[in-house]
């Protein structure tokens, strides 16, 4: 019996965690996907009845626009975040002697909630009070910034927000990668003559792919799960031109009391999710030869 | 035409020179680049705590960039103790206490289990332990849309339904897969000899986790404990799902000061109001910003 | 019935074995990391097993530590069985490559830790760390961190956490690796002077046929989870017994000829190649196994010492003949030089004061009474 016992205290330990996990991620998960075939409103109803949920969201205009907003929001919030993380990280690598401080300054966004972030760039954004004014008083006279108003603009002005917060991280994270580029490459290449945008060019940055690979996976799990920028920012809006996967599913679940469309829109949402990160898990962990 | 009456040394010189005078230009670019960067990331602050501190008066007539002609904090204090929610009218205060009890306990177990799953996965692994160190760190990525639906009905089904321990064992729940990976991951790079030597040793699970692997683990505790505190004080997603009027956590209340309806917009409450919520993340980055780094990159990178 | 009696004839034997390894068996899934391993030990012997990266040797010594579990067959440590047994109950101290040293812990906890774990009274850890610390001349790094010291004094730590266990039997698992050469040359003397004073008996790994030789009283070396060999180092590096054997033990490496043989008047006549030359024929005086009246190809192994240069006097039955000088490396205590015979480069070890040019042609001596002579197919040894 203690044999057993003793053979056995890793497993035992690891699984209290694990049964949470099974039940809480993958349980769950199964819930909402069974749930996303039955006819369910206000309470969630078990007879399958098949697609009808998802009919209904391919015809909705609300979720539609939800989509479009993750492609235009996604898009170029990754494409911003990743080129301005990299310009700072290039800058910063040169050597700077205030890089320290440097560093700090660009990276603070990133220890923000999303809420107070949507709040401070709400009040900059504001077409009254905020930037427009500051250039209107600067004498430009006809100069309007009401993207945050505007039902076609609004979704561009989640995507400044965003990227003000998270591009830091990004050079955080090509920083890191810079400095472990092995530096007697670096040198053989300065003996060589080539000069040092071209080492950059033909040499460091085509050895950051794992980098660049990380970070759009972080920044797309983070454009797909983004929600409280949204919701302090526009609040979704105007009207919903606004809308996210993330926050029309929010609105169903618990606003709309569409427990079916809630269900159904999350699964499409765990479903973008899984195409990403499945293979990234899969070739980080795949086992390598010793 | 005086160039062709220069030596080879004078030549020499002003080549020089030149080269100096093009490095030091390319240098002040830079600078030049670097800071207006650092006035970019900093300017929403700046904004922020410059409108905290003015009078509504002065922020309907004067610029947005411009600093308070007198500096006024009443309305700090009205975000910390009276700014309404909604119908409440007590400020930030009472949820931000929320904030406090529900990130300590929830942030501690999450670690502590991190930590006992990451050492099991390191070092005592066994068949099909990668697999399973695999789902869950799946559990990490998902977008938790997909579980807001069960959780709610669970957490009615426990009765634990807008509580601050409802709330807690979300965070525990869905952190377990972040603080495993942390751990697992600084656990794999100490050798397994050391477990090894210990076992010949005559020591056990416990007493090696205990007395060679805790005392060892500083750093990834405070990487651990920082990336969680962080998640779960930034939390509005499960916050605003499970919790109800008295228990709702301060990005919550944050959310709702700003966005209620009744009475004159406060900008200098909100932005009060959202310096106050940002204060205890913003203390812990500039305290240990190290830590938060490693925890971030950690997050992304395989150890 | 047979069973019963092959044990009762095996258990004797085995009582006089400190450890005694049987038909044992290891595989990870379908890959079989050990085979059919048979060793045995006496008391004060120190056995290296020894063999290139990834030959096993490691899993045979956690197998023993039972920090790994065989698939099958038995290990007997004192003439018990250790099946099921766990590492610390079997009586054994290992020593690991990283050393191992528990890093928040001093020196002399380290050391004390074990006993502390079995519940040894506080006076009896005081008295045996400071016997240990002793005899290692480590009593001034008692209080410091694993952190604080050098390589060398690592090892000493990590020594230390073994002697004072005080077991039957102490394991080594490529102890010295992590060393550099000066220092790793002084552990190996300090390690054999300890198993010289001790008496202990011991079980170690590495894969440097060196420290194979310099410390072993008894080798075996592995190979893809097989043995090839046990013996002592005389016999390991003399009569080898195989091609493997013969190329992986001694540096630099034996030179293994393709030659050809045949019998002409009751003694073996052995012919090799060598360009724009005639081919050189040697006579062997020992029996070769399986040789016919029919030429038949062969591997001759010869050590770099057996061909030296006809001037040197050690050589006294040396046959000579000609070669041409490829490549000249003094080597301070000695010169090597290369030349190609049977197709191959062949080294020779000659006196450092030897007059030999590259390009030229000089007399070498042969000295076939130490050499060894291998089936090309199977690379078993049949001289």
């Amino acid at each position: 019996m203690t044999d057993w016992l003793e053979k056995h205290v890793p497993k035992l330990v690891l699984a209290p965690s694990l049964i949470a996990i099974f039940v809480f991620v993958y349980g769950f998960i199964g819930w909402t996907a069974y749930v996303s075939f039955t006819k369910s409103r206000l309470l969630p109803k078990y007879d399958l009845v098949g697609p009808i949920q998802y009919e209904k969201l391919a015809n909705s205009p609300r979720w539609e626009v939800a989509l479009t907003n993750l492609a235009i929001f996604g898009i170029l919030f990754i494409l911003f975040a990743m080129v301005i993380g990299l310009i700072l990280a290039i800058l910063l690598d040169q050597k700077i002697r205030t890089e320290g401080p440097l560093r700090t300054i660009y990276l603070y966004p990133m220890a923000l909630s999303f809420i107070v972030t949507g709040t401070a760039w709400k009040w900059i954004l504001n077409p009254g009070l905020g930037i427009e004014s500051v250039f209107r008083d600067m004498g430009f006279e006809n100069f309007t910034f009401d993207w945050l108003v505007n039902p076609d603009l609004a979704i561009y002005t989640v995507v400044i927000a965003g990227v003000w917060q998270s591009s830091g991280f990004v050079m955080a994270l090509f920083l890191a990668g810079l400095r472990s580029v092995d530096g007697e490459i670096i040198r053989a290449a300065m003996v060589d003559g080539i000069s040092t945008p071209r080492i950059y060019m033909s040499i460091i940055i085509p050895s950051m792919a794992p980098i660049f690979l990380s970070s759009f996976i972080v920044l797309s799990h983070l454009a797909i799960k983004s929600f409280d920028l949204v919701i302090a920012l526009t609040g979704g809006g105007p009207g919903y031109a606004t809308d996210l996967p993330a926050t029309f599913m929010y609105a169903m679940a618990f606003s709309r009391g569409d427990i079916g469309q809630a269900a159904s829109s999350a699964t499409v949402m765990m479903m973008i999710v899984t195409a990403i990160i499945v293979p990234y898990l899969y070739s980080e962990l795949r086992p390598r030869h010793d | 035409m005086t160039d062709l009456s220069l030596n080879d040394a004078q030549m020499d010189e002003r080549a020089s020179r030149n080269r100096l005078m093009k490095r030091v230009a390319l240098r002040l670019g830079l600078y030049v680049l670097l800071i207006l960067f650092a006035l970019y990331y900093l300017m929403p602050l700046f904004v922020m705590v410059v409108t905290s501190l003015k009078s509504l008066d002065e922020i309907r007539t004067g610029s947005l960039l411009s600093l308070p002609r007198e500096i006024d904090f009443s309305s700090w204090g009205k975000a910390w103790s009276s700014a309404c929610t909604g119908i409440q009218c007590e400020g930030l205060r009472p949820y931000f206490w929320n904030s406090v009890m529900l990130s300590i306990p929830a942030v501690a177990i999450s670690t502590l289990l991190g930590a006992i799953n990451g050492y099991v996965l390191a070092q005592w692994r066994f068949k099909g332990s990668n697999i399973l160190f695999a789902l869950m760190l799946f559990g990490c990525f998902i977008p938790f849309q997909v579980v807001l639906l069960p959780m709610a009905i669970t957490l009615g089904a426990l009765k634990i339904a807008g509580t601050i321990p409802g709330l807690m064992l979300v965070h525990i729940v869905y952190g377990i897969g972040f603080t495993t990976l942390f751990f697992r991951n600084f656990y794999v790079t100490i050798p397994v000899e050391l477990v090894k030597a210990a076992k010949v040793d005559g020591a056990g699970f416990f007493r090696i986790f205990f007395s060679i692997f805790l005392p060892v683990s500083p750093p990834i505790i405070v990487v651990t404990v920082i990336w969680q505190f962080t998640q779960i004080w930034n939390d509005f997603l499960f916050g605003v799902s499970f919790s109800q009027a008295g228990t709702q956590p301060i990005t919550v209340a944050l959310n709702n000061i700003v966005n209620a309806t009744t009475g004159v917009k406060e900008y200098n409450v909100d932005m009060a109001a959202a310096i106050i919520a940002a204060l205890p993340t913003l203390l812990v980055y500039v305290v240990a910003g190290k830590y938060f780094i490693r925890g971030l990159t950690a997050g992304s990178v395989k150890g | 019935m047979s069973n019963a009696l092959k044990k009762e004839m095996t258990s004797p034997s085995a009582e006089q074995h400190i450890l005694s390894v049987e038909n044992l068996d290891k595989s990870f899934g379908s890959v079989k990391i050990l085979k059919d391993i048979n060793v045995a030990i006496e008391p004060g012997d120190f056995l290296v097993l020894v063999g290139p990266s990834g030959c096993g040797k490691s899993t045979l010594l956690n197998c023993i530590a039972g920090l790994e579990k065989a698939t099958g067959g038995d290990i007997r440590i004192g003439g018990r069985s250790m099946n099921g047994v766990s590492p610390k109950d079997r009586d054994i101290a290992m020593v690991f490559q990283s050393y191992a040293l528990y890093p928040t812990m001093t020196v002399g906890k380290n050391i004390t830790f074990g006993m502390k774990v079995r519940g040894v009274p506080e006076a009896e850890q005081q008295r045996k760390l400071n016997e240990v610390a002793t005899l290692l001349q480590i009593e001034h790094l008692l209080d410091r961190k694993p952190s604080q010291l050098s390589g060398g004094q690592r090892q000493r730590v990590a020594m230390g956490r073994a002697l004072v266990r005080d077991p039957q039997l102490f394991l080594f698992d490529e102890p010295l690796s992590n060393l550099d050469a000066k220092l790793r040359v002084e552990m190996r003397t300090e390690i054999k002077r300890l198993h010289q004073t001790l008496g202990a008996s011991i079980v170690y790994v590495t894969h440097d046929q060196i420290e194979a030789m310099t410390l072993a009283t008894k080798i075996v070396v592995m190979k893809d989870g097989i043995i090839q060999q046990v013996g002592t180092p005389n016999e390991i590096y003399n009569q080898p017994a195989n091609m493997f054997v013969a190329d992986f033990m001694g540096s630099p490496s034996m030179n293994l000829i393709p030659a050809q043989v045949e019998k002409v008047g009751g003694t073996a006549k052995i012919s090799i190649t060598r360009p724009d030359m005639d081919d050189i024929v040697l006579d062997f005086d020992r029996e070769i196994k399986g040789l016919t009246d029919t030429r038949k190809s062969v591997i001759l192994g010869l050590r770099p010492e057996n061909i030296t240069d006809s001037a040197n006097q050690h050589i006294t039955k040396g046959q000579v003949a000609d070669c041409r000088v490829d490549v000249v490396e003094p080597a301070g205590s000695d010169t090597f030089v290369v030349t190609n015979l049977g197709g191959k480069q062949v080294t020779a070890r000659l006196n450092a004061d030897a007059q030999i040019t590259a390009g030229e042609t000089a007399n070498f001596a042969f000295d076939l009474s130490k050499a060894s002579v291998f089936e090309p197919e199977s690379g078993a040894r049949i001289a």
